[in-house]
């Protein structure tokens, strides 16, 4: 999923100032799942601002609703009805829901309430960490299943550097060392002989093109579900 | 041609040092440490921005050491540049008459002084190593393209020893010898059982036929560093028993005996198969450089 973290709440209301009518707006998917921007998420932040409000005598009036994705345009076209009671959308989604509210709704201001942070995987309760930069072009076969390129400090595609010690990574030694566990892995299953070639250079093309990196499939489209 | 390169082709056990650029712009002073070193080692190291502290750049250090008559190893880190621009460094510095490099991953930017830098890290040093050589023997740059002259570089890589897991280090320097490195320089040596268990597998890989070995030594000054090099340098082995000896010895003896277990490892490297030389990284201290290399009965230089 993608996980985000709340802006801080001054960060917030400072950028909330010039607005009297505010739709806090929460998104039912990712964010929901990391606790940063889900109903609860969106209802809690709603009213610490209209408490902040009042104790400050400002008068705004923030509203709530959250939609199940931000991101797809079909979910966002709900706005459509009551977009025009609002002077500012005050987006709980991630980067991308913020962005595709900005895109349907052209007069509309869309501020961020979240920081996204990564593409990651729920550890425990309350610990998330990230997994995989959306390289373009997986090779978690090679590696046995763990990302060198997310877990490891210096993106090594033929590791592990002089400072992995004790499976721990140099930069930090709360860090498992990312080559590490690549070798363990490899090694359970007999296959660390795909450690012996020399892997080239990463293709970062398929990661940073020229512009935003688009997905086209004629199969697939005229029948978004 | 390199001097460290014919030194080594002969046969002789050859001896570098290094010598970290200063944190400014003073040619002067890189000269000035570098005197210290003069006829008593066939090559000098000049560290890219060493544990991520913003210096000066090896590339121009190294060209005003080669105007001062040295022969230097330009280090280069991948940490800070793209493909782009280390193979244009590449052409830059053999251009300039620099003959040897040594190809690193770098120390990760959160150890030094600009923590919120961007880590590049586009190849790592088994590519960039292979780059070098792709560029050295065949004229040609990543992806094929020609160049018009290709640069003349005798080719290093670092290795560690000490670092996890011990049982692929001999894959990982097979894969950078592999990849093109002519020679190997190590971490510093404190813990030589260790240092002797890799060398062999190396040796039974066939490694120490394929490249010259160049056993790291840093002469302590203090029990204090020896404790803060085990304790907080990533990838150090600084084993209980050195510390106990820098210990052992009145204040006033302590740098006579880091002198005297860096002569000592020097002296078992030379008895190593596999060893053909030795790399003191006499940090802030080069002027100690030359007693070393005398007390090891290195001296003379050969070339
Ligand atoms: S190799 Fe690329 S796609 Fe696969 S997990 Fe890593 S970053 Fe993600
Ligand atoms: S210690 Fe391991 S995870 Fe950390 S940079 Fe080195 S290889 Fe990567």
């Amino acid at each position: 999923m993608i996980t985000a973290e709340q802006k801080p709440i001054d960060e917030i209301r400072e950028m909330i100032v010039p607005y009297k009518r505010i739709l806090a707006l929460g998104c039912g998917s990712c964010v929901a799942e990391c606790a940063a921007g889900g109903e609860k998420e969106t209802a809690m932040l709603a009213s610490t601002l209209r408490m902040a409000g009042k104790m400050n005598g400002e008068d705004v009036d923030i509203s709530e609703k959250t939609i199940d994705r931000q991101c797809v345009k079909e979910f966002v076209i709900q706005l459509d009805d009551v977009i025009d009671q609002y002077d500012a959308i005050l987006s709980l989604g991630c980067g991308a829901g913020v962005q595709a509210i900005a895109d349907m709704y052209p007069e509309v201001p869309v501020i961020p309430a979240l920081n996204t942070e990564f593409i990651g995987e729920t550890k425990d309760q309350g610990y998330w960490v990230e997994s995989c930069i959306g390289c373009g072009d997986c090779m978690l076969y090679f590696f046995g299943g763990v990302c060198p390129l997310t877990r490891c400090s210096k993106q090594l595609l033929n590791g592990p550097c002089g400072g992995s010690m004790d499976g721990k990574c140099e930069v930090n030694p709360e860090v498992p060392c990312a080559w590490q566990l690549i070798i363990d892995r490899l090694t359970n299953f007999g296959a660390l002989d795909r450690l012996e070639m020399i892997y080239p250079p990463k293709d970062w093309s398929k990661k940073q093109g020229a512009g935003p990196r688009k997905i086209i499939r004629e199969d697939q489209q005229g029948s978004i579900s | 041609m390199s001097n460290l390169k014919k030194v080594l082709e002969i046969g002789k056990f050859a001896v570098t040092a290094e010598c970290g650029p200063p944190k400014g712009a003073d040619p002067e002073s890189v000269l000035k440490k570098a005197k210290f070193l003069k006829n008593k080692v066939d090559a000098v190291n000049v560290t890219d921005n060493q544990t991520a502290i913003v210096r000066m750049s090896s590339l121009a250090a190294c060209s005003l050491l080669k105007t001062g008559g040295f022969d230097p190893v330009l280090q280069m880190v991948v940490r800070d540049r793209n493909r782009i621009a280390l193979q244009s460094d590449i052409l830059g510095a053999s251009a300039l008459g620099i003959r040897n490099v040594l190809c690193l991953s770098g120390d990760h930017q959160i150890f030094g002084n600009q923590p919120q830098a961007m880590g590049v890290f586009d190849l790592d040093s088994i590519q960039f190593v292979q780059a070098v050589k792709a560029m050295r023997d065949n004229g040609t740059i990543l992806g094929g393209d020609a160049l018009n002259m290709p640069p003349d570089i005798f080719i290093g890589a670092a290795a560690n020893p000490f670092a996890d897991p011990l049982e692929f280090r001999a894959v990982r320097l097979s894969k950078k010898i592999m990849a093109g490195a002519d020679f190997i320089q190590t971490q510093c040596i404190y813990n030589l059982k260790r240092f002797e268990t890799w060398i062999n597998m190396a040796r039974d890989r066939g490694l120490t036929e394929k490249a010259f070995i160049l056993g790291g030594v840093t002469p302590l000054k203090s029990p204090g560093m020896a404790k803060y090099m085990k304790n907080k340098v990533a990838g150090m082995d600084v084993p209980d028993g050195v510390i106990k000896r820098m210990d052992g010895v009145p204040r006033d003896k302590q740098r006579e005996e880091g002198i005297r277990i860096c002569v000592e490892t020097i002296e078992r490297l030379k008895e190593t198969p596999g060893g053909k030389g030795g790399h003191i990284m006499a940090i802030e201290w080069e002027e100690v450089v030359g007693e070393i290399v005398e007390r090891a009965g290195l001296l003379p230089r050969p070339v």
